[in-house]
């Protein structure tokens, strides 16, 4: 079939015209795409770049290295010690099982540690490092370095991580650190980003967690290109964060490890204050803890072993525990009296061996009594009717305000944990507190540091401390921020009368010197350094009538938790006052038996930056005494072990 | 009918049809290639191997193939395009029955020595079977209800197939390249415009059935059209690919970021950089200014088949060119619609540029068609 020509040229004019109507739509289509790409590259170029951008460009921290704490010699308590861990890559090892079995030839790595590691690799991304072995030994990492080409995908790296060379002697000063949790997290208000760095270590107890914000620094960033999948390519900008404070506190940490040393096997506290400025020479609480089992991650063993002691080591009880102060307590009757009026120093109270107050009888420790007894007398011999008959006159209100002007039932501002407020009753606080009227009974209690009365030992330490200065001491921890000095912790005077202040002094000083005083066993000998003090034992329990009349059982024969609190307070030298302190043993029966002669012990070591002479102590004991300090003295970590900053 | 009609004495013979090829095409078809050889080299970061290599050896196999092709008369190939036709849907069927599936969809078969996608060579082969179709078609019956519903069931019915593998994108494009056969070939408006009538209530009942017993398309599909209305709505899942790919795009500004310099692409944001989405990467490396000229290579490739078809009066060859050219452009514009965000991401490469045996080995040969009916063109 031949087509004809005239068809032909139709049929052709036609395509012609549709494929310009075709033509024309695909024209319009490529001007859509043009304006299209035109919009985005140009006129929204700016905006696509910076997603772009964003989507490259992580931000990662760089944590920085903590602040030191130094005690008031230069020497590191809590130093910052490199850590040596092997991590793996898996994409790098080619054959993990092959390349682990190798390392495992090289270090000793925990079998546990292992399987985790390796169901970690296989869960994370193959160029995610992923920890194999922590806390290796140099020798360890040589080992490994030297084998590096047979070990494909293995590195070793080095970071820092915190240690405390004093081990326990310091546990309740510095506290410890630890991996920041979900609960610290939503406990503390803290928009700092680098809480966000997963196990970032925060402090947890003690100065650590209290000093936090000094020690920290701040952190420095990382710009690394990332791609998709986050894998790290290059790192595009980098800038070091700021190392945290560098802190000096004032403990002496050769006299804190002696006191320590000193306190072990009780469960006790004591506390040491400088005069000079309020210094904090040593705050030990026996028994204590390692905090460096809290940094490596304490296991469950040593968990339960600390919380089921029954002397709880976690306590800081030298600051966090709350005793009846006992006798010790009467230097606060005595000044409140004293000061109100109410008696003069030489006026005397008859002491029968008890006192009835509204038909309650209220024992003296000596039960035939002290005849007529004055001040001077009564603290020597701790005669207890004589403070009850002064508090009857000077009423409770005023011995509150007297024992809060000394230091007790007030918060001390310390950088610790759970510092306690102590208790000192007034009418108002058992009315708010108890909803009850305030008894004169309850006044004869508080009169011998009984009762609702409640002090810690740094608060009696503070106690002694203002009684032989006459000055509002206030405790003092931190030395130097950054090198900058805190301000001194010596007061104002108080605005007592020196006379009467004197005479509380010289009774005190009877106490240890004076045959007849109650802790003339703890003496020291030496003229110049001679100690005033005074004993206390506060009963934790009430000795009923019956009891009473079958004689009172001795604190040998009862259950450890039910004997007496010992306790002690002193300052020295008597004519020229350097330091104070205080000594609490729970439960360790009498305070001129139990605490004084702690007491006196560490006040030669403070006095004497040392062990002092055996002359130092009465000829009956100097042979115990040599045995114990040679005991102590090969306790006692030398000061050199310590670190400084990696 | 045969080209014995024309003059054929005018038509070159033996090697020196070399000379009559259209040349302006083949630089303008090796220019876009080598376009797509760079990027190949720049997504595999800097390396041959392993896209930019092949892809080469391919294009040569390509090319070859298109030339020997072209050496052979047209009237030839109007001759075969019934058995073509025929082949093509054969292997779809087969795929339908042995066809491997890969990236969700049943698209493959393997010939033992290539895998072959049946959908691309369909592409060709229905431009060709309708171009003879309406070449044979005395011109008065072209509008004629049952000479127009004859070759809707040569495009529905690979499309149907198509449809199940399932791949919307082909899909698309043959409905598109045959409708726009038909239409040049001079069935008149009416059909046209009852039909774009019907696939707008089509499309207003696709949607409608949405969640419903008779839901018309798969979920995969629905969710692209969401991320395409409002890719925002989920940056991280369905909606990722195209953000990813138009922060790609338009961070690319006037010049560019560098060859080699694409964040985007080097860091693996970008989704199938090598084949659906490689028009991100060159519009990253080489922004506004590298973007449009590849558009411009393209169109001016139609461009030049246009002029050829329209000064070819042999009806077939005609329809085949403008057909191919048609096909051709639905590809490059498809696709750049789809990574620049104007159209849902449906799964249709650049032609040439993107990584893939069968397309451009399909292109190569259509290419190859146009060139003879340049040859063969009546004088």
């Amino acid at each position: 079939m031949k087509r004809p020509p005239k068809d032909i040229i139709e049929s052709a004019r036609l395509i012609n015209r549709r494929a310009l109507v075709v033509g024309a739509a695909q024209l319009g289509i490529v001007g859509a795409l043009g304006w299209r790409l035109q919009s985005m590259q140009i006129e929204q170029a700016d905006q696509f770049r910076l997603l772009a951008e964003e989507n490259r460009i992580n931000i990662r921290l760089l944590p920085p290295a903590r602040g030191l704490i130094f005690d008031r010699n230069g020497i590191p308590i809590a130093a910052n010690e490199q850590n040596y861990r092997v991590v793996m890559v898996r994409e790098d090892a080619g054959d993990v099982g092959e390349v682990l079995a190798r390392l495992t030839e090289l270090v000793d790595i925990d079998p546990e540690n292992l399987t985790r590691a390796m169901e970690e690799m296989q869960r994370r991304s193959p160029f995610v490092p992923v920890t194999i072995a922590d806390r290796l030994s140099w020798d360890d990492v040589a080992r490994i370095n030297i084998n590096t080409p047979a070990l494909p995908g293995i590195q070793a790296e080095v970071g820092l991580s915190r240690v405390y060379p004093w081990g326990a002697d310091v546990a309740h000063v510095v506290g410890y650190v630890g991996p920041v949790s979900d609960y610290d997290l939503s406990r503390i208000d803290d928009q700092d980003p680098l809480l966000q760095i997963p196990k970032f270590q925060i402090g947890k107890a003690g100065a650590e967690n209290k000093l936090e914000h000094t020690l920290r620094g701040s952190a420095g960033t990382r710009q690394i290109e990332v791609n998709a999948v986050g894998r790290v390519m290059r790192e595009l900008d980098r800038q070091e964060g700021i190392p945290g404070k560098d802190v000096q506190l004032t403990l002496d940490s050769r006299l804190q490890s002696y006191v320590q040393a000193r306190l072990d096997g009780e469960s006790a506290g004591a506390v040491v204050i400088d005069l000079e400025n309020g210094d904090l020479r040593a705050i030990a609480s026996a028994p204590a803890f390692d905090p460096n089992l809290f940094v490596r991650g304490i296991s469950v063993k040593d968990w339960v072993g600390l919380n089921e002691d029954k002397y709880r080591p976690l306590a800081a009880k030298a600051v966090q525990g709350t005793y009846p102060p006992g006798s010790t307590f009467k230097m606060v009757t005595a000044l409140a009296a004293l000061e109100d009026g109410v008696i003069s120093a030489d006026e005397t109270v008859y002491c029968p061996g008890y006192t009835d107050v509204f038909g309650i009888r209220f024992h003296c420790w000596k039960s035939g009594g002290h005849g007529n007894i004055n001040l001077h007398e009564s603290l020597k011999q701790s005669c207890d009717c004589y403070y009850y008959e002064v508090a009857q006159r000077v009423g409770i209100d005023k011995m509150a305000i007297m024992a809060r002007k000394l230091g007790l039932g007030i918060k001390h501002d310390l950088p610790l944990s759970a510092v306690a407020a102590g208790l000192t009753p007034d009418k108002d606080w058992k009315a708010k507190v108890r909803g009850e009227d305030w008894r004169i009974g309850d006044t004869v209690n508080a009169s011998i540091g009984q009762g609702y009365v409640l002090a810690s030992p740094l608060q009696l330490a503070v106690m002694a401390a203002r009684i032989a200065t006459g000055r509002e001491v206030t405790p003092r921890l931190v030395r130097l921020i950054d090198g900058v000095e805190q301000p001194s912790g010596l007061g104002d005077s108080l605005g007592l009368n020196e006379n009467i202040l004197r005479r509380v002094r010289a009774s005190m000083n009877d106490v240890c010197n004076h045959r007849r005083g109650t802790a003339y066993s703890s003496r020291i000998m030496v003229d110049e350094y001679r100690m005033a003090g005074k004993t206390g034992t506060s009963q934790v329990r009430r000795i009923t009538p019956e009891e009473r009349a079958r004689g009172v059982i001795s604190n040998e024969d009862l259950p450890w938790e039910r004997r007496d609190h010992a306790l002690f307070v002193s300052f020295a030298p008597y004519d020229k006052p350097r330091f104070a302190l205080s000594v609490v043993v729970e439960h360790g029966g009498g305070g001129s038996a139990a605490a004084a002669p702690i007491a006196r012990d560490i006040m030669l070591q403070a006095l004497y930056g040392g062990p002092p002479p055996l002359d130092a102590y009465p000829v009956a004991v100097r042979d115990k005494i040599a045995a114990q300090q040679t005991r102590i003295e090969a306790r006692i970590p030398p000061g050199s072990k310590a670190q400084g900053r990696a | 009918m045969s080209y014995l009609e024309y003059n054929t004495k005018y038509v070159p013979t033996g090697l020196r049809k070399l000379l009559y090829l259209n040349w302006p095409v083949i630089m303008l078809l090796t220019a876009v290639a080598c376009a797509g050889f760079l990027m190949l080299y720049s997504v595999a970061g800097g390396s041959p191997t392993p896209w930019m290599e092949p892809q080469m050896k391919r294009f040569v196999a390509g090319m070859v193939l298109m030339i020997i092709i072209a050496m052979v008369p047209i009237w030839f190939w109007r001759n075969m395009a019934g058995l073509a036709f025929g082949i093509s849907m054969l292997l779809l069927v087969a795929v339908e029955l042995f066809g491997e599936v890969g990236m969700g969809a049943q698209r493959w078969i393997n010939l033992g020595f290539m895998r072959l996608q049946p959908s691309e060579l369909t592409k060709i082969t229905l431009v060709m079977l309708l171009a003879a179709y309406y070449d044979w078609l005395p011109n008065t019956k072209t509008s004629r209800p049952l000479w127009v519903l004859l070759p809707v069931l040569f495009i529905l019915a690979p499309t149907a197939l198509v449809l199940r593998q399932p791949d919307l994108g082909t899909a698309i494009l043959l409905l598109a390249g045959g409708g726009t056969v038909m239409f040049l070939a001079g069935v008149h408006w009416a059909y046209f415009a009852t039909v774009i009538g019907a696939g707008v209530g089509g499309i207003v009942a696709v949607f409608q059935s949405r969640g419903t017993p008779w839901q018309l398309l798969k979920d995969y599909q629905y969710r692209r059209i969401d991320t395409f209305i409002d890719p925002s709505n989920d940056p991280l899942g369905a909606g990722y690919h195209i953000t990813q790919a138009k922060i790609a795009l338009g961070s690319g500004g006037w010049t560019g970021r560098g060859f080699m310099q694409g964040t985007q692409s080097r860091l693996n944001f970008l989704p199938e950089k090598h084949t659906d989405f490689i028009f991100t990467t060159l519009a990253e490396e080489f922004g506004f200014v590298g973007a449009f000229t590849l558009l411009a290579l393209y169109l001016l490739i139609v461009l030049f088949c246009v002029i050829s078809a329209v000064n070819n009066r042999d009806r077939f060859a005609a329809l085949l060119t403008l057909g191919i050219a048609m096909t051709f452009f639905l590809f490059f514009a498809v696709n750049m619609a789809m990574v620049t965000g104007l159209a849902p991401v449906v799964g249709v490469p650049l032609p040439l540029v993107s990584y893939g045996g069968s397309a451009m080995l399909v292109l190569l040969v259509a290419f190859g068609l146009v060139q003879s009916a340049h040859v063969h063109r009546p004088r």
